[in-house]
């Protein structure tokens, strides 16, 4: 059993960063994730591990030295909040079109413009379908505890690299800012050259090696012919994702009459409202997607045997439903119940929700 | 004796005197006639030869005209969001500290929407060389005004002349990051005759040597010429360049520590 410690989210983001041997974070301060970068500087882990860490003069330029470190097959992460992924969404898309791995952290706050500093969950539309320029995915993943934050960094380096795609940890102020008990991962020490060299040595820009052809990090192409190739390249590794990498979580799903679909910090006040309406006779069940996308589709398709309604449970205005929707097919109702603006829903209003807007009362 | 066989008897290894570097590619370039693109990919292919740091170097390209340089020199590149690279490189150098890192951009690229990113990692002195290409306009999306294009001059979003009372005047890059401390080269230069090419292959073997000895960030300005964005031919821009672009933008080196 690793480290077991008391902390922060966003704290257990650098201290997992730097025990799954990352190799350089690059960072802009924005509440409420700033003390991810903090942690990072406290812990000075260049002289511990060699990772470098450095503050950039912009989102933009942050998310552009992530490019240009993950061109060189190092394992490289930035984070931020819901204003700042914005500006990082170009850096995004040229990840995507150049298929290079990193992982993007979001501890989304309430918007539009600077919103409000308080948790949200209103980014789900801009990680999950886009938020950059151009038919392309993210690999998103939503934890619901410290934990998770935890398991999720080392978790996210391995899907970017498995599919030469950036992965982003969509998490919200809530989760960032909420102290719980952790169990740390064991150190992996950064990987050599020589390592670099078999993992990503056909891709990665670090020097062309002599007899070999020089690599190049571009999502240029001016060929339409060859674009559209790429294209259906990049919608083939998509498609692998939704076949092999959903994950989810189902919550006293077994005799669910009803259903909640929720995510992050939205599942866990949805765990209180499974055990509140089931004293009230109401069997419902939740159905926690873990990764957003690829989405849990057929997860929710086969509870539509057993359930006759379900409530989407979201701090947005309504994001994930439609999700949900576009799974179930008009076979049941679906509702969305969300506050937002930074207001986080009691476990009570959830369960009142539940009563209204499916259970008819 | 035929000439073809008089010149086969000329072509031998004792009368070599220039031969193309093997770090230059041989695709065709899609340079318009006149373009200093060419001859300053040429000088850096060479200087990379020459220092035996072919396998050691990472470009990093822009967007603009100069946008697939990565198809002309046979070493790894990466290619930059616009006015980006100095933040890819930023990353590069310092994950990789024993490589030879350097940016080619152009004046839009650089002065313009990659402004921020310039500056600050010539602030913080990163260990990497820019090689910044200054004619005064923007050449791949048709010749529009860039923020080094001179006051008066007439490009396709200035059709009347460049009004400074209105724009701004053209931006002096190479003075502006001469007083940083962290940029340890600074100079500027042009490529319009053999003996400029000449002085130029000296300023980039300098910026990388700075690598090598890990003194910071060379910053090589290069005026140069559009002749399609100028709607001048190659001759005659050269001859503008010289009685407008030099006077205002003064060749010279205008730091070295």
């Amino acid at each position: 059993m690793g480290d077991v410690r008391l902390m922060k989210g966003n704290e257990v983001i650098a201290e997992a960063a730097i025990r799954c041997g990352c190799d350089g974070y690059f960072g802009y301060p924005i509440t409420p994730q700033s003390e991810i970068m903090e942690t990072l500087m406290i812990r000075r882990p260049e002289e511990e591990t060699g990772m470098v860490v450095l503050q950039a003069e912009s989102e933009v330029a942050a998310i552009n030295m992530v490019y240009g470190g993950a061109s060189c097959g190092k394992k490289v992460m930035t984070s931020s909040s819901s204003p700042g992924i914005s500006l990082k969404a170009e850096g995004i898309t040229y990840l995507a079109g150049a298929e290079l791995p990193a992982l993007i952290v979001n501890i989304v706050r309430g918007g539009p413009g600077l919103g409000t500093i308080q948790p949200a969950q209103s980014d789900y539309f801009q990680a999950v379908k886009g938020g950059g320029h151009g038919d392309y995915k993210l690999i998103v993943l939503a934890p619901a505890s410290v934990q998770e934050m935890n398991d999720f960094v080392d978790l996210g380096f391995e899907l970017s690299f498995k599919y030469l795609n950036p992965a982003m940890i969509l998490s919200d102020g809530v989760i960032g800012q909420m102290m719980e008990k952790v169990e740390l991962a064991d150190y992996k020490p950064r990987w050599t050259d020589e390592e670099i060299e078999k993992i990503s040595g056909s891709w990665a820009t670090n020097g062309k090696k002599a007899g070999s052809e020089r690599n190049i990090s571009t999502s240029l192409d001016l060929d339409s012919a060859k674009q559209e190739v790429f294209n259906h390249k990049l919608q083939a590794k998509y498609r692998a994702m939704e076949e092999n990498d959903v994950r989810y979580e189902k919550f006293e799903c077994d005799d669910a009459e009803y259903l909640f679909v929720a995510y992050g910090s939205s599942a866990r006040i949805c765990q209180k409202s499974v055990e509140l309406a089931r004293e009230k006779g109401i069997k419902v069940g939740l159905l926690r997607p873990i990764t957003l996308f690829p989405y849990p589709t057929k997860q929710i398709q086969e509870m539509l045997g057993q359930v006759k309604g379900i409530l989407s449970v979201e701090m947005s205005a309504g994001q994930m439903v439609e999700d949900v929707r576009l799974a179930v097919n008009g076979k049941v109702p679906v509702e969305h119940f969300g506050r937002y603006g930074g207001i986080i829903p009691t476990p009570e209003e959830v369960v009142e929700a539940l009563e209204e807007k499916i259970l008819g009362k | 004796m035929t000439a073809t066989t008089e010149i086969n008897n000329i072509i031998s290894e004792e009368n070599l005197v220039y031969k193309k570097t093997s770090v230059l590619l041989d695709n065709e370039m899609h340079y318009c006639p006149g373009c200093t693109h060419g001859v300053i990919h040429k000088v850096i292919a060479e200087v990379i030869e020459e220092m035996d740091i072919q396998d050691k170097t990472i470009g990093v390209s822009p967007v603009g005209c100069s946008v697939l340089a990565y198809n002309y020199l046979d070493i790894d590149w990466q290619q930059a969001a616009h006015g980006r690279a100095p933040a890819l490189a930023t990353a590069t150098a310092r994950l990789m500290p024993d490589k030879y890192v350097f940016t080619y951009q152009g004046d839009g690229d650089l002065a313009s929407i990659g402004c921020a990113e310039i500056i600050h990692a010539c602030n913080r002195g990163e260990n990497i060389v820019v090689v910044f290409v200054n004619n005064a306009i923007y050449g791949m999306t048709g010749g529009q005004m860039a923020p080094t294009t001179l006051d008066g001059q007439v490009t396709a979003t200035s059709p009347y002349g460049r009004d400074c009372g209105s724009t701004g005047a053209p931006m002096k890059i190479s003075e502006m990051v001469s007083l940083l401390p962290g940029t340890r080269f600074v100079t500027r230069q042009s490529a319009e005759t053999a003996g400029a090419v000449r002085k130029l292959k000296k300023a980039i073997r300098k910026g990388f040597e700075n690598t090598r000895e890990k003194k910071g960030l060379s910053f090589i300005e290069i005026v140069g010429t559009c002749s399609s964005g100028w709607k001048l031919s190659p001759t005659q821009s050269n001859e503008w360049m010289k009685e407008n672009m030099f006077p205002y933008y003064p060749l010279g080196t205008l730091k070295d520590e």
